[in-house]
C-alpha cells in the first residue's frame, strides 16, 4: 500500500515484470484476506503443536462447529454494520429479549415454530428501534447502543424476574433438531446455520445494492449522499440485520443447552467484537470482509480451547481477545497513516 | 425562445438556519451552452449547484428542465434528467476499487436482482480505455481509488459522468489540485462537451479556466447575481476588473 503501482510505468515493462506488478496489485488489493487466511493457518498448526492431543481429535473441531456459532453469526451483520461505520454493542442484550418473546410464546402456544418466528420478529424490531436513535435522533451508535444493551437487559430481567426457563419440552419439535440437532448424528446443525448465514452475508456485501451503498456510507458519507444513496435506509437496515441475527444466535445457544439464562449472552460480547476487528473489518469503516470475520470468529474459538489445552487458566482468555480487538484495531490506524 | 433552455431556474431563495445563502436567482442555461459561474467563497456557488443536482431543496423558486417544471428534485431525479457532477475529488470512495466509484449510486444489477460485478468491471475497462486513453493493461477496475494521483481521479469523475448519459455537466471546480497538464486535458474535455450538443456548468477559482471555454459567464455576490456576460463581448482584463469591484463593492461600477 505504501508504494501504489505506477501505472504508466506498466506498459514499458518486459511481460515478466509487468506479471510482477500484477502480482503486487493483487497481493495489495486481498492483503488483509490473504492475511487473515496467513494468521487462521499459522495459529492452527501452533495449537497442533502446542497441545497436540487437543487439536488432532476430531472431538473439539465438533465442539467448535456447535458453539462458535453462537457468535459467528451476529459477527457477521455486525461486520456489515461496522463497514457502514456504525457500531452495535446491544446484541448481547437482543439475544435475552429475543429469547424472553420465545419463552412466553411458547407457553402461550405450546409451539416451537411460532415462538421462534416471534423471537426473529422481536429481534428486528430491537434492531430497529436502534436504528431509529441513531439514524433518526441522531444519537452516535456506540453511545446509543451501550443505552439499548442496558434497557434490554434490565427489561429481560423484570420480565423473567431475574429467574431462568427450562427448554426441555421444546426438545420434543421437529424445529429442535433442524436448528440445533446433528446432521447424520454427526454434523451439529449450528454450523450449517453458521454457513448459511455466511453464503446470505457475502452475498447482501458482495452482490446487491445494500451492500455496496454499506462500503460506500462507510468510506465517504458524504459522496454517497451526493451521489444518490438513500444513506439513512441503509444504516436502519444493517441495525435490523444485526437484531434479527442476534435473536437467532440467541434462540440456538439456548435450544443447544436446553435453557434460558437471563444472562443469555453476556459472555459474548467480546468473542463477537475480537472476531470482526482480527478478521481485518476497519473500526473507521468502508473496509472489511465476510470471509474475515467466518475465519476470525473460528480462531477466536479455537483461541479459548488453546488456552485451557495449553495449561493456562480461563482467566486468560478476555486477555488475549483484548489484546486481539487492540491490536487489530491500531494495525488499521497505521496501515491507513501509511497510505496518507 | 423562453421555453427553449436545458435548464431554467426562478426566484430561488434559500436559507441555513440565519444564513441567506441564496436570494431570489435566476438562472438559465441554454441547450448547448458552457456557463462558467464565478463568485467569491461564500457567494452560494455551492448551493446553487446542490440545488440543481438536487442535494438542497430552494425554500422558494420554481425549477424548470426543457421548459418542464420540476416539482421536489432530488438526486436520483435529477440525475435521471440528465444531470451529472463532477465534484472535487472529495466525492470518491478512496477506499473502493475504481469500478465501485464509478457505478456509485447506481450499480448495475442482473435480472435476479444481484449486483452484476463482472459487467461492471468489463465497462469500467473499457471507458478507462476509450474515453479516458489509458492502455489497457494500465487499467485494473480492481485499484483502490486512494492509489490515484488527482488527475486520475477527476479522470474517474468525468468517465461517471460521461458513462450515464449526462445532457447537463456539472464540473465543481474540477481543476483544483490538477497539474497543469491535467488542466489542460480538463479544459479539452469541457469543449468536447459544447462539441458533442451537450451543456455545462463550469464552476471555478480560476477565471482564466473558465474565460477560456464559458460562452458565457454568471457572477454570483452574496447569494444574488450580480451580473453576467458573454465571453465574446468582454475581454478577459475587463472582466477580471469587475470582478475585483464586486468582491470590494459588491457593483460593478
Amino acid at each position: 500500500m505504501t508504494n501504489p503501482v505506477n501505472d504508466t510505468a506498466i506498459d514499458r515493462q518486459s511481460p515478466r515484470q509487468n506479471q510482477r506488478l500484477r502480482l503486487r496489485r493483487f497481493l495489495s488489493s486481498n492483503g488483509t484476506q490473504l492475511g487473515i487466511i496467513g494468521v487462521f493457518v499459522a495459529l492452527w498448526a501452533v495449537f497442533i503443536l502446542l497441545a497436540p492431543r487437543t487439536f488432532l481429535s476430531p472431538q473439539i473441531y465438533r465442539a467448535f462447529m456447535s458453539t462458535v456459532p453462537f457468535f459467528g453469526i451476529i459477527a457477521l451483520p455486525l461486520t456489515m454494520a461496522i463497514i457502514a461505520g456504525e457500531m452495535d454493542l446491544s446484541f448481547p442484550a437482543i439475544m435475552a429479549i429475543g429469547m424472553v418473546a420465545f419463552a412466553y410464546t411458547f407457553q402461550f402456544t405450546g409451539s416451537v415454530p411460532l415462538a421462534f418466528v416471534a423471537s426473529l420478529a422481536t429481534g428486528s424490531a430491537v434492531g430497529l428501534i436502534n436504528g431509529i436513535i441513531v439514524v433518526g435522533i441522531g444519537i452516535p451508535s456506540l453511545v446509543a447502543t451501550i443505552g439499548t444493551q442496558f434497557f434490554w437487559r434490565g427489561a429481560v430481567l423484570v420480565l423473567l424476574g431475574g429467574k431462568g426457563t427450562s427448554l426441555i419440552v421444546a426438545r420434543e419439535s421437529f424445529l429442535y433438531n433442524v436448528l440445533v440437532g446433528k446432521m447424520f448424528g454427526y454434523i451439529p446443525m449450528q454450523f450449517l446455520w453458521m454457513l448459511l448465514a455466511t453464503l446470505i452475508s457475502w452475498i447482501i456485501l458482495n452482490r446487491t445494492r445494500l451492500g455496496a451503498h454499506i462500503y460506500l456510507i462507510g468510506d465517504n458519507a458524504q459522496s454517497a449522499e451526493l451521489m444518490g444513496v438513500n444513506t439513512k435506509r441503509t444504516r436502519l437496515a444493517v441495525f435490523v440485520l444485526v437484531g434479527v441475527a442476534s435473536a437467532f444466535a440467541g434462540v440456538l445457544a439456548s435450544l443447544t443447552v436446553s435453557f434460558f439464562w437471563p444472562s443469555l449472552g453476556a459472555g459474548y460480547l467480546l468473542q463477537t467484537l475480537a472476531s470482526v476487528f482480527l478478521g481485518g473489518t476497519s473500526v473507521f469503516g468502508g473496509v472489511g470482509t465476510i470471509l474475515g470475520t467466518f475465519l476470525g470468529s473460528y480462531i477466536i474459538g479455537a483461541i479459548e480451547a488453546a488456552i485451557v489445552a495449553i495449561g493456562l487458566t480461563g482467566f486468560w482468555t478476555k486477555l488475549i481477545y483484548g489484546l486481539i480487538i487492540i491490536l487489530s484495531v491500531s494495525m488499521h490506524a497505521v496501515l491507513r497513516r501509511r497510505m496518507g | 425562445m423562453e421555453n427553449n433552455y436545458r435548464l431554467e431556474i426562478k426566484n430561488i431563495s434559500k436559507t441555513f438556519g440565519e444564513v441567506q445563502s441564496l436570494r431570489n436567482v435566476s438562472f438559465q442555461l441554454g441547450q448547448n451552452e458552457v456557463v462558467g459561474l464565478l463568485g467569491d467563497n461564500g457567494a452560494g456557488k455551492s448551493t446553487l449547484i446542490k440545488i440543481i443536482t438536487g442535494y438542497h431543496q430552494p425554500d422558494e423558486g420554481e425549477i424548470y428542465f426543457n421548459g418542464q417544471k420540476v416539482e421536489k428534485l432530488s438526486v436520483p431525479k435529477a440525475r435521471q434528467l440528465g444531470v451529472e457532477t463532477v465534484y472535487q475529488e472529495r466525492a470518491l470512495a478512496e477506499l473502493q476499487a475504481l469500478w465501485r466509484n464509478i457505478f456509485l449510486g447506481r450499480e448495475l444489477q442482473n435480472r435476479f436482482g444481484l449486483l452484476d460485478v463482472k459487467r461492471m468491471k468489463e465497462e469500467t475497462h473499457n471507458l478507462m480505455v476509450k474515453s479516458m486513453g489509458f492502455t489497457s493493461t494500465a487499467v485494473d477496475p480492481d485499484s483502490k481509488i486512494g492509489t490515484f494521483s488527482g488527475g486520475e481521479k477527476q479522470g474517474v469523475a468525468i468517465v461517471r459522468a460521461l458513462y450515464f448519459d449526462a445532457e447537463i455537466i456539472i464540473l465543481d471546480e474540477p481543476t483544483m489540485g490538477l497539474s497543469l497538464q491535467e488542466t489542460r486535458k480538463l479544459i479539452n474535455f469541457v469543449k468536447s462537451i459544447k462539441q458533442a450538443g451537450k451543456a455545462a456548468i463550469f464552476i471555478d477559482h480560476n477565471i482564466f479556466h473558465v474565460y477560456s471555454v464559458a460562452d458565457r459567464v454568471v457572477v454570483l455576490d452574496r447569494g444574488r447575481v450580480a451580473g453576467e456576460f458573454r465571453t465574446s463581448d468582454i475581454t478577459l482584463n475587463d472582466l477580471m476588473d469587475k470582478m475585483y469591484k464586486i468582491a470590494e463593492t459588491g457593483h460593478f461600477d
